[in-house]
Formats: C-alpha cells, sequence, structure tokens
C-alpha cells in the first residue's frame, strides 16, 4: 500500500478527485493548508502599506491506495492539476505498513 | 468647573421635571413657568429657540394676539426623525464595521467595542451637557462655546421649537437635539481610527467624556451656532449673535470643520502621543476583513444621506440638492481613488474604492446643499487623489502610524472639502450661492432672499480662516486630552497585550470561532 500526499491549487481540487475517481482511488482525505516552495510568496497592497505574503493558500490531498494503483494515481493527479506555471504543487508517495477499517476491524488492502 | 456644573445641573433637573409635569397639570404651569423660560432661553439653537412654548399658555388667554408663532412643518419633523436615526446606522454599525474590517482578527472586537462604547457615552453626554456647550448662548464665551441654559436639557418640551434656515420655518428642539447628538457621537468615534489596536479600553472611555468637551462642543458652536433667520430678518442692521468661524463669513453645510477636520486632527495628534504600534512598519498587518469594510462602507454612504441632506433642517430642494451632491461626489471619488491606484500601483484595489467612497462623502460634506452636482463632482475626482498621497507617501515618509487613515481621508478630506466649499458654492459655478439674510422677508423659503454678494477670494479666505481655527483648535483641544488621558489611567495597553490581541485580553471575547 501507498501513501500519496499531494500539495495542490486550490482551484484544481476538483479536477484532481474527478480524475482520481476515474483511476479507481476510493477514499480521499483534504485539508486547507498554506505554505511556499519555489513560487515564494505574493505582495499585497492596502492602501499605503505593501505586504509580503510568504505563504501562499494550498490544498493537500492524502489517499491510500494499493501498490497497483498507485502510478496511476500519481499520474491522474499530476495531469489534473498541472497549469504549466509555476506553485502547481508536488505529489509525495510513502510506504504504508498497515490499515485498518474501524467498523469491521479488517486489516490490509481489505481496508482500504 | 465641576462643581459649578453639578449645581446647575441639579438646578436644571428639578427645573425639567416641572416641565414634563407641566403639560399634564396645565394652569399651573401657565402661571409659573413661561416667564422664566422664556427668560432664561435668550436666543439658542441654530436659530433662536421660537419663544417657550406660549401655545402651553392658551388658557390664560390675556396676552393681545401677536404675529402667530410658526409651528413645524410635519414634514421638515419627519424628515429630521429618519435623518436623526440614518446618522445612527452611520455609526452603529457603519463605521464600526468599516474600521473593524481594517483591523487584525485579534482586535475586531475592540474596534466594535471602542466605537460603540464612545457612541453610548457620547449620547448620555450630549443630554447632561453637550448639547448646552453647543448651541445655547455662552454669554461672554458665547464666540467659543455655548452656555449652561440647556444643561439636563432644561426647558426643552415637546412643544419646544428651534430655528431652521428659512425665515418662519421651526421643527422641534428635541429633533434637533437628537440629530445633533448623533454628529458629536460619529465625530468622537473617527477619532479611534488612528489610535487603533493599541488604546487601553479605559482611555477610550476617558476620551469619550473629555474630547467632545475640549474640542468637539466647542467647534460646533463656533461654526453653527448663529441667531437664526427670523432673528437677523427682524432686525437686518444689527450685527449678527454666532459663533467665531460663522463670523467669519466660512459656510460648512454639515460639517466638514467641525466633524472630519476636528476629527482628522485628534486622529493625528493621537497617533503620535500613543506612538506606532509594536511592529508597525515591521511586521504585516492587513486588515482581516475587506467584506465587512466595504459593508461598513455601504452603510456609511447610506446613512451620510440623513448627515447631509439632513442638516438642511427642512426637507425641500437644498435637501434634495444635498442629497445629489452625496451621490454624485462619492461616486466620483470612489472612481477616482480606484483610478489612481490603478495608474500607479497597476491593480484596482477594493479597500481603494471603498476608501475612495468615504473620501468623496468627507469632502462633500461641508459642500452638500452649496455645491452644483457638476461641481460635487469635480470635487469628489479631485479629492481622492490627494487622500492617497497622504496615506500612501505622505504617512510613510514622516512614519507616524494613523492605523486606519482617519487623518489621511477624514482630516484631509475635510480640508479639501472645506477650501472648495468656498469656490463651488459659487452661482457661476452652478453653485447655491450664499444667503443674504437681511432681506429675508419673514415668509420662509431662503430661495425668495437675495444672494449676498459672491466674490470668490472672499470667501475662500473665509473659509481658509475656519479652516485655520479648526485645526488649531482641534490639535491643542486633543493634545490636552490624550496627555491627559496619558498621565493619568494611561493610554495604551501593554506589550504582551498588544501582542496577544485587545480582544480576548481586554474585552475576554474572540471575534471568530472556528
Amino acid at each position: 500500500m501507498k501513501l500519496i500526499m499531494a500539495i495542490v491549487k486550490p482551484f484544481k481540487l476538483d479536477d484532481v478527485r474527478e480524475a482520481l475517481v476515474a483511476a479507481g482511488v476510493e477514499g480521499l482525505t483534504v485539508s486547507e493548508v498554506k505554505g511556499y516552495g519555489r513560487q515564494k510568496g505574493q505582495t499585497e497592497i492596502y492602501r499605503g502599506a505593501e505586504y509580503q505574503v510568504n505563504f501562499l493558500p494550498k490544498v493537500k490531498l492524502e489517499a491510500v491506495v494499493d501498490d497497483a494503483v498507485a502510478p496511476k494515481a500519481v499520474e491522474a493527479i499530476r495531469a489534473a492539476a498541472a497549469t504549466g506555471k509555476i506553485g502547481d504543487g508536488k505529489i509525495f508517495v510513502l510506504d504504508v505498513l498497515d490499515a485498518v477499517r474501524i467498523r469491521t476491524g479488517e486489516t490490509g488492502a481489505a481496508a482500504i | 468647573m465641576t462643581m459649578k456644573l453639578a449645581t446647575q445641573a441639579l438646578a436644571g433637573l428639578a427645573l425639567a421635571g416641572a416641565l414634563i409635569g407641566g403639560p399634564l397639570a396645565a394652569p399651573a404651569f401657565a402661571q409659573e413657568a413661561p416667564a422664566q423660560a422664556a427668560a432664561d432661553v435668550a436666543a439658542p439653537a441654530p436659530g433662536g429657540v421660537a419663544a417657550a412654548a406660549p401655545a402651553e399658555a392658551a388658557p390664560a388667554a390675556t396676552a393681545p394676539a401677536e404675529a402667530p408663532a410658526p409651528t413645524p412643518d410635519k414634514g421638515d419633523t419627519t424628515w429630521m426623525l429618519i435623518s436623526t436615526v440614518l446618522v445612527l446606522l452611520m455609526i452603529v454599525p457603519g463605521l464600526a464595521l468599516f474600521y473593524g474590517g481594517l483591523v487584525r482578527q485579534k482586535n475586531m472586537l475592540s474596534m466594535l467595542m471602542q466605537v460603540s462604547t464612545v457612541t453610548v457615552v457620547g449620547m448620555m453626554a450630549w443630554v447632561l451637557w453637550g448639547y448646552s456647550l453647543a448651541f445655547t448662548d455662552g454669554g461672554g464665551l458665547d464666540k467659543i462655546v455655548g452656555g449652561f441654559g440647556r444643561l439636563f436639557l432644561r426647558d426643552v418640551t415637546p412643544a419646544s421649537n428651534v430655528a431652521t434656515f428659512s425665515t418662519g420655518v421651526v421643527i422641534p428642539e428635541l429633533a434637533f437635539i437628537a440629530f445633533q447628538m448623533t454628529f458629536a457621537c460619529i465625530t468622537a468615534a473617527l477619532v479611534l481610527g488612528g489610535v487603533a489596536e493599541r488604546m487601553k479600553f479605559a482611555a477610550v472611555l476617558m476620551f469619550a467624556i473629555l474630547w467632545p468637551i475640549l474640542s468637539y462642543y466647542p467647534l460646533a458652536h463656533m461654526v453653527w451656532w448663529w441667531a437664526g433667520p427670523d432673528a437677523v430678518a427682524a432686525a437686518p442692521s444689527d450685527p449678527i449673535q454666532s459663533g467665531l468661524i460663522w463670523g467669519f463669513g466660512a459656510i460648512d453645510f454639515a460639517g466638514g470643520t467641525v466633524v472630519h477636520i476636528n476629527a482628522g486632527v485628534a486622529a493625528l495628534v493621537g497617533a503620535l502621543i500613543l506612538g506606532a504600534r509594536k511592529g508597525y512598519r515591521s511586521e504585516p498587518m492587513p486588515p482581516h476583513s475587506l467584506t465587512l469594510t466595504l459593508v461598513g462602507a455601504g452603510l456609511l454612504w447610506v446613512g451620510w444621506f440623513g448627515f447631509n441632506a439632513g442638516s438642511n433642517l427642512e426637507a425641500n430642494g437644498y435637501a434634495a440638492l444635498a442629497m445629489v451632491n452625496t451621490f454624485i461626489a462619492t461616486a466620483a471619488a470612489g472612481f477616482s481613488w480606484t483610478l489612481t491606484e490603478w495608474i500607479t500601483r497597476k491593480k484596482a484595489s477594493m479597500l481603494g474604492m471603498a476608501s475612495g467612497l468615504v473620501a468623496g462623502l468627507v469632502a462633500v460634506t461641508p459642500a452638500a446643499g452649496f455645491a452644483g452636482p457638476v461641481g460635487a463632482l469635480v470635487l469628489g475626482l479631485i479629492v481622492s487623489p490627494i487622500c492617497v498621497v497622504f496615506c500612501s507617501a505622505v504617512k510613510n515618509a514622516l512614519k507616524y502610524d494613523d492605523s486606519l487613515d482617519a487623518f489621511g481621508i477624514h482630516g484631509i478630506g475635510g480640508i479639501v472639502g472645506a477650501i472648495a466649499t468656498g469656490i463651488l458654492v459659487a452661482p457661476a459655478l452652478g453653485g447655491a450661492g450664499i444667503v443674504d439674510y437681511t432681506t429675508c422677508a419673514a415668509d420662509g423659503d431662503i430661495s425668495t432672499c437675495d444672494a449676498a454678494t459672491y466674490a470668490m477670494a472672499t470667501q475662500v479666505i473665509a473659509q481658509l480662516k475656519g479652516v485655520l481655527v479648526s485645526i488649531v483648535w482641534s490639535a491643542v483641544a486633543s493634545a490636552i486630552v490624550f496627555f491627559l488621558i496619558k498621565f493619568t489611567v494611561g493610554l495604551r495597553v501593554n506589550e504582551d497585550t498588544e501582542e496577544e490581541g485587545l480582544d480576548i485580553v481586554e474585552h475576554g471575547e474572540r471575534a471568530y470561532h472556528s
């Protein structure tokens, strides 16, 4: 099993979700986060005051998938979230040791 | 001073009590009150109080028939009552939200709370002593400030009336009192924009009581106190009794000097005496909700029709002129602020629009019933770029922390408007002209009076003198008040409180829960 963690632009969330469903990913956890990478921040001006905003709003997705599905899921996210401009985000893939479905007690691949 | 105030106030309270019972117990009232009341009230309100309720004395029926005293028109009265609550809408929630949106989240409630507190205290003070100090005969000090004739609203009854701007037209004094009360409240509340996010609540409370006494009531008296059209028409060759700035010939329709220059200068003085917020110019302090700021700006605009068109005191064509100008100047200023930022900063910001709207409202305040609509449009276009310079270039260069630009918008916008009023009133520029009240017959409507000879230079100089006196008076009075607070209860919260936010430390609440 793999944990796929992706940081994407907030307005791309819906596209990414649809792509993941199409790729056979059945569950998804999303959180609103702030951060920066190569894009750095942006400038905001309020009347006379100019501020450099370092942390930009992004969306973080987490999905645990079967080893076999992982490459398809990664590619689905990448294709859906890409705009070609700096700040599109990143995808990380991590090994998962185990999973438990709380309702039934099932473990491993059966739990996801 | 305090002792004297107290004894006078007690006397006023007793008398007010007698008068409240009066109309119900008519004969007693008719015998006891009128002579004394008439003697007490020499020539108050914007024009003199038109005799203390002779109608109530009717049972006596021995007085020789004089010209019947004018009675208020129901349309005028209705308009003043509506205007009054419109001005309240400007303060709570209008100004509170406009300012509240501009502070950081941790200080949102402190802003709402400070505006509300200054308002409720201002209302109480107004009926106790404020109205009397602003709008009665000040005796030897009449050029500067009113007297004690209306302490505790002594002698005011539902039947007492005050003059308007037309001969033979009066409105109920209580309507005038309520209307002017809201002006006193909003002026003090505007000052809070300069000292936001760092002033102690106890200091705000002290400010709410002291500042109007030293600054607002005297300036209102200097600018708006005069004998009234009936008194002038009745004795055209006599010198006109008036406050100092009115006496210069300076015109101020709804308070460019009294309200906006006064509040703006006080805000700057306050900002300088308090010092900058912790982290000012080193850490970001972006507004926490520009959404609420526009909600507030919109409510300010709506309420401002009561403020400006209500200042006409009558529901007539001049009120309509003030209303049109309050639309047009505001629209033009919102547009020109946006344009200025779009050109200089490459972005047309919403905050720029909201700021421009307020700058336009400020600038048109003194000109509302005097300028023509096209004059108001030009005024609106001009005022915003000037305010932009003060809110960015000048403020950044001099490094003072006028936190929400109360000086940059109200002070500067007020100065621009007050001076421009002297130009835009010119009949040749579509303005309403200046009425020569000495030629007014006793049959109402100022449009039938002669226009005074208008000379632009003379009028602009009169306006400049008014502006200058307002600036100096406000600066000195405000400095006294802020230092007085500084050396007694203290002005600023401590550094930890400032860091933590005033909401949780001073008020024990948070604005938002998530």
